[in-house]
């Protein structure tokens, strides 16, 4: 919806209210809320951390973003910053921590390690990429982002939001929780419950 | 920097004739003892001969060759070189040494480590679990003929990275298309989780009867890995009588990005961006500590101004690094984040310093073997005198006044979480830790690298042991800090910032080396054997705080719960050298 078909909703307005009633849709006033306070989970993996707690401290400020109100708690918050290198005994946590999360929720991969392992890659303990397991929403490439990336990479999140519907997100449809993400086990080696078909083939 | 390889003060085969021999490979030093004198001779060191800091211990493995080693390290707190003796063990399982934590009880976690990675076991171990894989993960990774899943070839570059221009993804190679690798014989569906027995066993090895007669349950309790003050993915499992604490273990091993088994296929300066994600407070710190090693191998100088260069680097770091352990022990003791952001500020200052240096905020990856990769850019040498004669003085007073007499820091932290200084050296504890219980121990002093023997600054000291006091030394450490850059700033030369021409491919000799740094954290040491070839055959990190966490549960044994973050917050640790 364009900012002229906004404007002109196609009933009169009185002249005496004009200048003082704001017309605008229900996703968008939705979305403006949501985008302007997301709270992000309390939660740091490693040196990309240390660059998101700088930037919430003064210099750069998160809380210009309304994202300063980070909660220890996976059920306080909307986003979960997976902020840096996640190795296998680490990911149930991870996919435990984001199935806690209430919808709404996101995901942000900041960093080269969250996003497809980094310059860890190679590692036997190290996962390429959060997304093998929960999807991410906006990536942050760097080593580590600096915060002036992880804050472009967070309005692109809010730009994200902005643009989502009420008729078409995922927390508003019928039928099963299409969010929650089967636990991983730690095994001989760490073993996703959704390939399980996959494994006793290939170890055939 | 040309030091002289050390000199071996005691000649150790005259004194124990019968079992120790001088190791007497080209390029090694130190001794070689058959293990079943192992203990005796430990003692011995200990109490005769005064060694009393066994700060290293760690596996090599000599695959092909029938041959596993156990290398440890001694030195004395009072100063000096290093004893450095080792096991040579047959590579068949099971390949069995005697534990030394009777002895030395600051091995017990590094002991633990090298089962976990080495498969050797350590007899007589009270806790013998792995630690940084789980229970049941398959194989001692850091063997030689252990192979990871995307394992491509035994060292770097890689021949198949980029055929024809085109770029071969890892996962490609991978019957699973991901990361993970399964044994012959493992089958899904059969399969049953061993799950943490192992270690809720190992805590409830330890009886304990209430004191005031009532009988009483205990309680377990997890903080972490995900938890909001135990300053990255670190773990406590604490068994709780009301709200004191009976036992405590920390779990770690979340971070655990596999430094060793990558660092040995990387070629020697490839090591050195990652050794930048270690302490990732302090990279320089450990690039210092990293340069050392493989420049004692090596055998080539330092320029000068190189070495002033790293002394102002180093320094800076380590002013930046008690800014932060500073300022999230204030979080952790409940001042919640004012004083974080009043340290933070003079961190960003620094951290400018660091960008326009080096080119990264955080990774430096600025030292090179003989040398440091670039100049100071114009207008830096301004920055860091206006920074050190003028800001951060004001501010550490500034912190001083704020913090050291406020009620709440005084009475949670005076008198708690106390170790004393027989203790502290007994577990290996290094750094501000084993300072503030009294020991006045800093290689910078007592072992000195690089130009450290030409600036006059005094150890940072405490007696008490306490939080208080570990406070009270960082505080200290960063007025000293200040000093020696205000020195080096002062006596900065001008001249070559490199030995010879700047190389990818550096040639190093055969042979082993130890090089430690005193980082923010405690001691860092770099064990680093070459064979010649391009990548080192073992490359081994001793982590500060992953040593420091050793006497953890120790301190917090009869303590509140609520302590237990304050005791964590004053050792200061980081997670990406604790789990490596």
């Amino acid at each position: 919806m364009d900012v002229k078909s906004i404007n002109t909703p196609g009933y009169d307005i009185p002249d005496d209210l004009e200048n003082q009633v704001a017309i605008t849709t229900l996703d968008k006033i939705y979305n403006w809320g949501r985008s302007a306070s997301v709270w992000p989970l309390m939660f740091a993996l490693a040196c990309c951390g240390i660059e998101y707690i700088c930037a919430q401290a003064s210099r750069f400020d998160l809380s210009r973003f309304g994202m300063e109100v980070t909660r220890p708690s996976p059920r306080q918050s909307d986003l979960m910053l997976v902020s840096g290198t996640v190795t296998k005994k680490m990911m149930p946590t991870i996919v435990r921590l984001y199935n806690q999360m209430p919808e709404p929720k996101y995901v942000i991969a900041m960093g080269a390690c969250a996003s497809g392992g980094g310059p860890f890659k190679e590692g036997y303990n190290v996962v390429s990429g959060i997304d093998r397991y929960i999807p991410v929403d906006v990536y942050i490439p760097g080593c580590p982002p600096t915060p002036q990336a992880l804050l472009n990479g967070l309005i692109k999140l809010q730009e994200k939001i902005s643009k989502q519907s009420l008729k078409t997100v995922r927390w508003y449809q019928k039928g099963e929780d299409q969010a929650s993400i089967p636990v991983p086990i730690l095994g001989p080696d760490l073993i996703d419950p959704r390939k399980i078909t996959l494994i006793k083939n290939n170890q055939a | 920097m040309t030091t002289p390889t050390p000199v071996e003060i005691l000649d150790l085969s005259s004194i124990f004739p019968n079992f120790v021999t001088k190791d007497n490979r080209p390029g090694y030093s130190g001794w070689i003892l058959d293990k079943k004198y192992l203990l005796e001779f430990a003692t011995k060191l200990r109490d005769e001969y005064g060694y009393d800091l066994l700060t290293s211990v760690t596996g090599v493995d000599y695959y092909p060759d029938d041959r596993m080693e156990v290398v440890y390290h001694a030195f004395k707190t009072i100063g000096g070189p290093v004893v450095n003796f080792k096991v040579q063990l047959p590579r068949q399982d099971p390949i069995e040494v005697p534990s030394l934590v009777s002895i030395y009880p600051g091995v017990e976690l590094q002991e633990r480590e090298i089962w976990d990675l080495f498969g050797i076991v350590f007899t007589g171990h009270p806790d013998l679990r792995r630690i940084l894989m789980w229970e049941g993960f398959s194989g001692h990774p850091l063997r030689k003929d252990w192979k990871e899943a995307y394992f491509e070839e035994e060292s770097k570059p890689f021949k198949s990275r980029w055929p024809e221009g085109k770029l071969i993804h890892a996962e490609d190679n991978n019957k699973f298309s991901d990361n993970i690798s399964y044994p012959k014989e493992f089958d899904p569906e059969k399969w049953v989780p061993e799950g943490e027995a192992a270690l809720y066993g190992a805590l409830a090895k330890y009886e304990h009867t209430s004191s005031d007669g009532i009988k009483s349950d205990n309680i377990v309790i997890n903080l972490g890995p995900q938890h909001p003050s135990t300053h990255g993915v670190f773990r406590v499992t604490v068994v709780l009588d009301g709200e004191s604490i009976v036992n405590l273990k920390p779990v770690m091993g979340y971070l655990h990005r596999n430094h060793e088994k990558i660092g040995e296929r990387n070629t020697f300066l490839q090591n050195m961006p990652y050794t930048d994600r270690l302490d990732y407070l302090s990279s320089l710190s450990n690039n210092f500590g990293y340069a050392l090693a493989v420049e004692k191998l090596m055998n080539i100088a330092v320029p000068e101004r190189a070495e002033y260069i790293r002394v102002i680097m180093a320094e800076l770091t380590r002013i930046s690094n008690h800014c932060m352990a500073l300022g999230a022990l204030f979080n952790d003791l409940g001042t919640f984040f004012t004083p974080l952001i009043y340290l933070l500020e003079e961190r960003e200052l620094i951290l400018d310093i660091f960008e326009a240096v080096t080119g990264s905020r955080m990774m430096c990856n600025y030292f090179r073997f003989g040398g440091v990769a670039r100049d100071l850019p114009e207008g830096t040498y301004e920055k860091i005198k206006g920074l050190v004669f003028e800001r951060l003085p004001r501010k550490i007073d500034e912190i001083d006044r704020f913090m050291s007499d406020n009620e709440i820091i005084r009475s949670r932290a005076v008198g708690q979480g106390i170790l004393t200084a027989e203790d502290a050296i007994r577990y290996s504890a290094t750094g501000p830790l084993l300072r503030a219980s009294g020991v006045p121990y800093d290689i910078r002093k007592a072992d000195p690298y690089g130009i450290y023997d030409r600036f006059d600054f005094d150890i940072a000291v405490r007696q008490n042991g306490d939080i208080y006091d570990r406070y009270l030394v960082r505080l200290e450490e960063l007025r000293q800090s200040v000093r020696i850059i205000q020195q080096a700033i002062k006596g900065l030369p001008g001249g070559e910032i490199q030995t010879g021409k700047t190389q990818y491919q550096v040639r190093v000799p055969a042979g082993e080396s130890y090089g430690r740094v005193e980082s923010p954290k405690g001691e860092l040491g770099f064990y680093v054997i070459s064979t010649g070839k391009p990548s080192p055959w073992r490359y081994h990190v001793r982590a500060p705080s992953f040593i420091n966490l050793t006497p953890y549960g120790y301190m917090c044994k009869g303590q509140k719960i609520a302590d237990i973050v304050a005791i964590l917050g004053s050792i200061d640790i980081v997670l990406g050298e604790v789990d490596r």
